[in-house]
């Protein structure tokens, strides 16, 4: 067997920071998304791109319709207009394959607490359709990566909150989807495990897996390769941390946000 | 899309379609494993659960169901003689009546009864010797006080039995053994009658009352309970992001709950028949088939909950006062439904129980089939269908 590569530290996994090749293949395509909810419209119009293996960021505030453009993504909600293709299927026409192809990892945790590790696992590999010897053979991976192999006959419940995201987040990986999208997925845990969880979605990346995530810590959004800030429904700013800096005239993403979302501020 | 990713959509479709089945059940067996283990590990819900219906049995059985013993009874014999004495000697001798008195004609009896003096009533024709020595038809009335509807029946068949074993004994006596057979006991007619409450329309026993309400709770009221859960911690929205049909998701979740159903009617009648001694005169496999229909029911209410409902709070609060309530007050269970006013009576039709009661005390009380009942059961399926298909159709518009 060969020497594995060298682990690289929680940085980009397309190093020195080269963006995708514009040519990669597209995992994410919306096209006028647009979402309305009787008179108000929560997400509008909005046009965006993901290539394939990259960590996508999807920023905004609260309310500024990041969940809902996402939740039409995966098919929980059906788009007024436009369209998306996910994973090369047509959200608005066959969502039951975009389901099969994509992983998911919503803000709360959701995993059932009171089946134990193995059990959750054996159930959405059920959901999935995998076989069980595929079943086992992931979630050995899956579980000697985050250091839970002991703890598979522990109830969910009895596991400590960081373990317990770190799981949900595998679960979304065991029907190895195309494109992985994470709701917030460091919301409430601590600065230690962010980091192990960036870790995760990076190697997640290098894997070739897409990945969408929201978030509402800027300094993660560093770590995207792109990202775009939703404010009021539509899309603001799109393009790599560098580029929105720049196309703001802003030093760090902390201020490119405020610029953004409090203008009244500004003036 | 390029065409050449259509192709490939289109054929993993096609290849899907070859799995789906053996995809659906390792999907659907994997769900109920879960929701088993949901259930069986909540102990204190089971035990609640399956001890209820055992409490409800006997508390029903005990406190609600009158005791008729001690039954004060007149009898009118316009003729007495030996054979007429053995009848009032054979009532007075039984455990539940005394014969306070014997009056030559029924003139008194409206007195009697109104002054609560007697409860029962057994009026006998003239001439019953002679009648019975010719093998004429012999006409026995039992008139029964119906204010306590539960009592009265039970007083009423008591005394319809004593009636037709004398009359039996009385045959053989005056003309042999022989004189029974062929029909010798279509020669006597007893014509029970009611004061009070006259159609004795709740006059049941509890039991078929006592399951519906046992599903309630069980299935209904613990689906909802169960779908709401899921909402509020998340966990449906990991099963509806997934290649599941809602009604995959659905059916997994409700199998544990329809077997506790299911569960429950055999500790209820089995409860009921020990303790009790009540019978099912019908058929009992069509009293089961009946019963796991009104599970599907009573499944398909506590859906229809669960998709308005966002609390467990709220899909609680809703089967108890929803469901509880209409089942106890409106089905005829307590309330003779004949005795409601009228807008509840209209409301009455669309409670399910009200017409599983109906099928029930059909089946258990007077031993009715199905040609008696189809009725009664078109319409319980016909509401079944409809909250179904409600319920999967709430459901499918995914969660906002």
């Amino acid at each position: 067997m060969n020497a594995p590569p060298d682990k690289a530290p929680p940085a980009s996994p397309h190093t020195a920071s080269a963006p995708l090749a514009d040519s990669a293949p597209l995992a994410i395509d919306a096209r006028g998304l647009t979402r309305r909810f009787g008179d108000f419209t929560a997400v509008n119009a909005i046009t965006f791109d993901v290539r394939q293996g990259e960590v996508f960021g999807f920023l905004g505030a609260n309310g500024a319709g990041k969940t809902t453009a996402m939740r039409m993504l995966i098919g929980l909600l059906e788009p007024t207009e436009g369209s998306a293709i996910v994973a090369g299927v047509d959200v608005v026409h066959d969502a039951d394959a975009v389901r099969r192809r994509i992983g998911y990892m919503s803000q709360r945790f959701s995993l059932y607490d009171d089946l134990t590790v193995q059990e959750n696992i054996r159930l959405f590999g059920a959901i999935y359709g995998l076989s069980d010897a595929r079943i086992a053979e992931r979630s050995e991976v899956l579980l000697a990566r985050i250091g839970l192999l002991e703890s598979r006959k522990e109830l969910v419940r009895r596991l400590p909150l960081g373990w317990r995201q770190q799981l949900a987040f595998s679960v979304a990986l065991l029907h190895e989807p195309q494109v992985l999208f994470l709701d917030e997925p460091t919301g409430g845990v601590d600065p230690i495990t962010r980091r192990v969880f960036w870790e995760l979605i990076y190697e997640t990346a290098a894997a070739g897996t897409t990945v969408l995530v929201t978030t509402h810590y800027l300094d993660e959004a560093e770590y995207c390769d792109r990202l775009t800030i939703m404010v009021d429904g539509s899309i603001a700013v799109a393009g790599s941390p560098g580029e929105v800096k720049r196309a703001l005239g802003v030093t760090t993403l902390d201020e490119a946000f405020l610029h953004l979302t409090r203008p009244a501020a500004a003036t | 899309m390029s065409a050449s990713q259509r192709r490939d959509t289109r054929s993993e479709r096609r290849h899907d379609t070859r799995l789906d089945l053996g995809r659906l059940f390792a999907s659907l067996r994997g769900l109920v494993v879960k929701e088993t283990r949901h259930v069986l590990r909540d102990r204190q819900t089971l035990a609640i659960l399956l001890l209820m219906p055992l409490v409800q049995v006997l508390l029903y059985g005990f406190a609600i169901r009158t005791d008729v013993r001690g039954v004060n009874v007149a009898v009118v014999d316009p003729t007495p003689d030996a054979v007429t004495r053995a009848l009032v000697l054979r009532v007075d001798g039984s455990v539940r009546h005394d014969v306070l008195d014997v009056f030559p004609t029924s003139d008194p009896l409206e007195q009697q009864f109104a002054a609560g003096r007697i409860r029962q009533a057994i009026v006998l024709p003239t001439d019953v010797s002679r009648r019975i020595a010719r093998a004429e038809p012999l006409a026995v009335q039992v008139i029964t006080d119906g204010s306590d509807p539960n009592a009265g029946s039970a007083m009423a068949s008591y005394a319809e039995a004593i009636v037709r074993r004398w009359y039996a004994e009385s045959v053989v006596a005056e003309r042999g053994p022989a004189a029974l057979r062929g029909g010798g006991s279509a020669q006597i007619a007893v014509e029970t009658r009611m004061r009070f409450n006259p159609t004795m329309e709740s006059a049941n026993l509890f039991v078929p009352g006592l399951i519906a309400l046992v599903l309630t709770i069980v299935s209904a009221m613990m689906t909802a309970i169960a779908i709401t859960r899921e909402k509020e911690l998340g966990t449906m929205e990991m099963l509806l992001v997934s290649p599941l049909r809602p009604a995959t998701i659905i059916v997994g979740k409700v199998v544990p709950y329809a077997v506790l159903g299911i569960m429950n009617i055999g500790i209820v009648l089995g409860a009921a028949r020990v303790v009790f001694d009540v019978p099912v005169r019908g058929s009992i496999p069509l009293l089961l088939a009946q019963c796991a229909l009104y599970v599907v029911t009573t499944l398909a209410l506590g859906i229809v909950i669960s998709t308005g409902a966002r609390t467990q709070r709220t899909a609680m609060l809703a089967a108890l006062g929803g469901l509880l309530l209409p089942t106890i007050m409106l089905s005829g269970f307590i309330f003779p439904i004949d005795s409601l006013p009228t807008p509840l009576k209209a409301i009455s039709n669309i409670v399910p129980a009200r017409w599983f009661l109906v099928i029930v005390r059909g089946i258990m009380l007077k031993g009715s089939g199905m040609s008696v009942l189809w009725q009664e059961t078109l319409v319980l399926f016909g509401l079944t269908t409809a909250l179904l298909a409600v319920g999967i159709r709430r459901l499918s518009v995914r969660l906002d």
